[in-house]
């Protein structure tokens, strides 16, 4: 079963319609796993026999009639923490690392009835857009394999687009949803910071990070957010408020809708013209299916990426302290003094680019240094938020391309750091404001497909979901299939 | 060269939770290591605090107890540096918006009364604790790791060991009083590291300080500050130059050990927790925190002179600890006589603590007992002398109804006429010599017949009782 034939809801209906079993439903995950991922690379750890049993399970419990998402497979990005099943964050650095207690996220899944397959490559402790600094295995994109799933979620990303899952988590500080999104052609939301808690993910960008679904079709994902939502007592920082049902009124269409374009977003960011073109394009349509397109400004744009990877370097250099060698995780052999086991474990653990920014970080935190970089770096933040403030007063969306380039070939900028930092403009101000964003697939450029960042107010992605839903049901991307070519 | 002491002190105290300062593991002692914990405290992967809101409240407390002002706005920081007690490699700490701030304390040193000045009072979590087997292996117990601190840093307006002293005694006795910690510097619940410094007699600036470590006792704290300004004050004299150091405190030789020479301020780039939102503290709160504040000991101070009479050193004594002040208390409630209560506590109970080296609440006796024993003295049912004997009864085996236990062991004082009259004139007339002497006017004589008559009694005769008795009688004679 080819999971790039139906949605959530279809499946659903199979299973209740007794078409199909959750069993035959997760083995059809391990045949297309078995088919696919050779070329494709997604998966680091597969859990056959548990997700086979609890399949079973699910069948002889009988499938939830009102619970669109019982009995369905996941897959689960490496960073989260899963009991019992290895979690590396794709590190040499938790090799052998086994969990001892499952991420609430994981926890509400499996309330849910979900079922998860296995864990998904990703960059090194999600540090990365394009899953080459996995210290396991190369992940490609299925539509094109010489070319980079994007990153930090790249495997997230590709199982979905290969077809081998029908849905995936994956985690975003900066762009590591959203940009893998646009590389293949799904749909990724980065939720508000807060919506979905954090606790159980391996943290990058504590201020940053947030957990979001990755589908092939907006209303998929609407319904996997439903089930991930919502306060957290463990964790302090989500939000308290009352979660939405997510799907509700996504059919109502734009009519009325005001979108504003930030002409930041469309300047020279180095960018392919056919990305611009087809985000274009589909404001052209917005504007048929009655919405208003008015052009705002977010003026800071350009201190975006400063200020993220100093804040985020910043604490993630203090987040992966912890990976020291004494608790857990790798320890170098050749130890004999408590420095060596400091610095030969993580001079070992640790691949070039986070110890690349740990060392951005641990610099701009110093004594000394903190007032010109970590703090200019939160002052920066606090304007890029008020920008955003100011437009949501008139629109109610914001719309620009995901990215400025489609897939680049894999090798392509892995070598230059500053090219692929600068890769993040469109989406790590996002990230610094806290505020939702949603990328789905809107046309191809050069073949490779392009995705449209839609941007929302916070705790306010049910606009999101109705404005991509309205564009999804008038064009026929999400249901193009990757073409697999290239490879060697 | 006449040189003047500076010191100021930095004292941890743990909070007396039920849970740790960011998990829910338990924040009790004594368990097998690592086993009050759980993945928060072993800096897992993927986990985050959650700030415990009893943590807040008691650090609330304490900070007010020491008459700082609580911040309305407040957060909290990561302090990092990288040792194997702290598993996440940071402290999650406070650095520059603390819980309370600007308070004072009044001490007393030979009679005056002097406020030492407190900068800030600030919440951070403990961390575990580094054992090193006989097997060349380290091991980490993280039993203690997380565990809720305050941190009460002084202001430099200490000018010598015994204002030291009487500083920490006092933090020690506020802090107790609120009942948000145990305090007791041998079970580490409180810690103190020194600063201290010299410097000429009016001179404005201080000098290089040396930082003073494992001072595990008030009384060691006074002895190495006093070590330390010898030691510095003979350096200076010679034309010597102080390093800033950090120097452990060796209770065996009572000298102070070199650690380690601070070159610049340790740098744990501290920068705020991202994982635990601002401490919004409202007016309403604070209030709530402070009504619930009990009775301080300057309070009680007063209260008792005014309502129970007693002389105000006794009130000072008193208040000394929280135990003995709730004792007092208690056995005045519980119909004592409050100054004959207060003589006891100071007296005989003190002493028997001291001799033992036991504490109030480990003894048998209870309030109610003590009270009991005192109203038996008043009305005569015992003597003071045989009542020495009921208190070594009381403190070692206790009793519910000490009436009943002096009937039992014979104790109950003689003041019948009828049983004394025939021991009375058995005596006097086995003493005629002592009549004689007694009616010639010597005073002794009558002591001599008490004797007799207390002999035979086996001290259980009322001496005030006989005293009368044999008087009437050789007026008789």
């Amino acid at each position: 079963m080819d999971f790039l034939d139906y949605t959530l809801e279809e499946l659903h209906n199979m299973l209740v319609n007794k078409k199909t079993t959750a069993v035959e439903l997760m083995e059809a995950v391990y045949e297309n796993i078995e088919k696919t991922d050779g070329q494709v690379g997604a998966f680091l750890e597969l859990s056959k026999d548990e997700a086979l049993r609890a399949a079973k399970e699910a069948d002889e419990k009988g499938i939830d009639p009102n619970n669109v998402l019982s009995g369905l497979p996941i897959g689960i990005k490496d960073n989260i923490v899963t009991k019992g099943v290895k979690t590396t964050a794709a590190s040499k650095m938790l090799e052998d690392f086994i969990p001892t207690y499952d991420a609430t996220v994981v926890e509400k899944l499996r309330e849910a009835g979900m079922i998860s397959v296995g864990k998904l490559n990703m960059d090194e402790f999600a540090m990365g857009g394009s899953t080459e600094n996995s210290a396991f295995k190369l992940t490609r994109n299925p539509w094109h394999l010489n070319k980079v799933p994007g990153g930090s979620s790249g495997g997230s990303a590709a199982a979905v687009a290969a077809g081998q899952v029908p849905v995936s988590l994956g985690s975003d500080t900066g762009g590591s949803i959203r940009q893998p999104a646009a590389f293949t052609g799904t749909v990724g939301l980065k939720p508000t910071y807060g919506r979905v808690s954090r606790y159980g993910l391996i943290a990058f960008g504590s201020s940053l990070d947030t957990i979001g679904p990755f589908t092939r079709t907006v209303k998929d994902n609407a319904l996997v957010m439903n089930a991930i939502s919502g306060p957290d007592k463990r964790d302090s920082t989500t939000y308290k408020g009352e979660v939405p049902d997510f799907t509700e009124g996504i059919e109502e269409g734009v009519k009325g809708l005001r979108i504003g374009v930030p002409e930041e977003y469309f300047q020279e960011h180095g960018e392919e013209q056919g990305v611009a073109d087809a985000v274009k394009e589909a404001l052209e349509l917005y504007k048929e299916l009655g919405a208003e397109v008015v052009p705002v400004h977010l003026p800071h744009t350009d201190y975006g990426i400063p200020a993220y990877y100093i804040i985020a370097s910043s604490e993630a250099a203090s987040n992966l302290q912890r990976f020291d060698g004494i608790h857990y995780g790798y320890r170098s052999e050749d130890v004999h003094s408590l420095e060596d086991i400091y610095v030969k474990s993580r001079s070992e653990g640790f691949g070039r680019e986070v110890k690349r920014r740990i060392m951005l970080g641990t610099f701009s935190l110093s004594s000394g240094y903190y007032n010109a970089h970590f703090k200019k770096a939160a002052e920066a933040r606090t304007l890029i938020r008020k920008d955003f403030d100011g437009v949501f007063e008139d629109v109610d969306i914001l719309i620009s391309p995901t990215t400025t380039t489609t897939a680049y070939d894999i090798g392509g900028k892995i070598e230059d750091p500053l090219a692929m930092y600068l890769s993040d403009v469109l989406t790590v101000p996002i990230n610094l404001a806290g505020i939702p964003a949603l990328s789905i697939p809107c046309g191809f450029s050069n073949g490779l497909p392009v995705g449209m960042q839609l941007i929302g107010k916070a705790f306010d992605e049910k606009t999101l979901y109705r404005a991509a839903y309205a564009y999804e049901q008038a064009t026929d991307y999400h249901k193009q299939k990757p073409t697999f070519k290239g490879g060697e | 060269m006449n040189l003047e002491p500076v010191i100021g002190l930095e004292v941890h105290v743990e909070l007396k939770t039920e849970s740790k300062m960011f998990s829910p593991a338990p924040a009790h002692f004594g368990a097998e290591p690592n086993t009050n914990t759980n993945e928060i405290d072993w800096g897992y992967p993927g986990v985050l605090p959650v700030v415990n809101k009893r943590a807040i409240e008691f650090g609330m407390k304490a900070a007010l107890a020491l008459n700082c002002t609580i911040a309305n706005d407040s957060k909290f920081d990561r302090k990092n540096y990288f040792y194997p007690d702290t598993p996440k490699a940071y402290q999650i700490s406070q650095f520059d918006q603390p819980l309370g701030y600007d308070g004072w304390i009044d001490i007393e040193v030979n009679g005056e009364t002097k406020r030492i000045r407190i900068e800030r009072v600030h919440l951070e979590e403990d961390a575990g604790k580094n054992m090193h087997g006989d097997n060349g292996s380290s091991y980490v117990d993280l039993n203690r790791q997380g565990t809720p601190l305050i941190e009460i840093v002084s202001e430099a307006d200490m000018r010598s060991p015994e204002e030291a002293y009487a500083y920490l005694s006092t933090i020690r006795q506020l802090i107790q009083f609120t009942g948000v910690s145990d305090v007791k510097m041998q079970e580490g619940s409180m810690r103190c590291d020194a600063n201290i410094s010299l410097r000429p007699f009016g001179q404005e600036a201080f000098g290089t300080k040396t930082e003073l470590k494992n001072l595990n006792s008030i009384n060691n704290v006074r002895k190495g500050l006093e070590y330390e300004i010898n030691r510095q004050e003979k350096l200076l004299i010679a034309g010597g130059a102080l390093a800033q150091e950090t120097r452990r405190y060796d209770e065996t030789t009572g000298e102070t050990i070199l650690m380690r020479v601070k070159e610049g301020s340790s740098d744990y780039r501290y920068f705020p927790e991202p994982d635990i939102p601002n401490l919004k503290i409202s007016e309403e709160w604070i209030q709530s925190v402070r009504e619930s504040l009990p009775e301080m000991p300057k309070d009680r101070q007063v209260r008792y002179v005014k309502e129970y009479k007693i002389p105000e050193y006794d009130a000072q004594v008193l208040t000394a600890s929280v135990e003995m002040s709730n004792f007092f208390q208690e056995t005045v409630d519980h119909k004592a006589d409050p100054k004959q209560a207060s003589n006891w506590l100071m007296g005989e109970v003190s002493a028997y603590l001291n001799s033992e080296q036991v504490d109030l609440l480990d003894t048998a006796m209870t309030p109610k007992a003590l009270a009991e024993m005192i109203n038996l003295i008043a009305d005569g049912t015992i003597s003071s002398k045989i009542a020495k004997k009921v208190f070594r009864e009381l403190v070692t085996n206790g009793s519910d109804d000490v009436k009943a236990l002096v009937k039992e062991k014979g104790w109950v004082q003689l003041s019948d006429t009828s049983t004394l009259m025939p021991i009375i004139n058995e005596t006097l007339d086995n003493n005629a010599q002592s009549i004689e002497d007694y009616k010639n006017g010597k005073d002794r004589a009558l002591g001599f017949l008490v004797g007799q008559v207390m002999k035979q009694t086996k001290g259980q005769a009322n001496p005030g009782m006989v005293n009368k008795l044999l008087k009437e009688e050789m007026d008789k004679r």
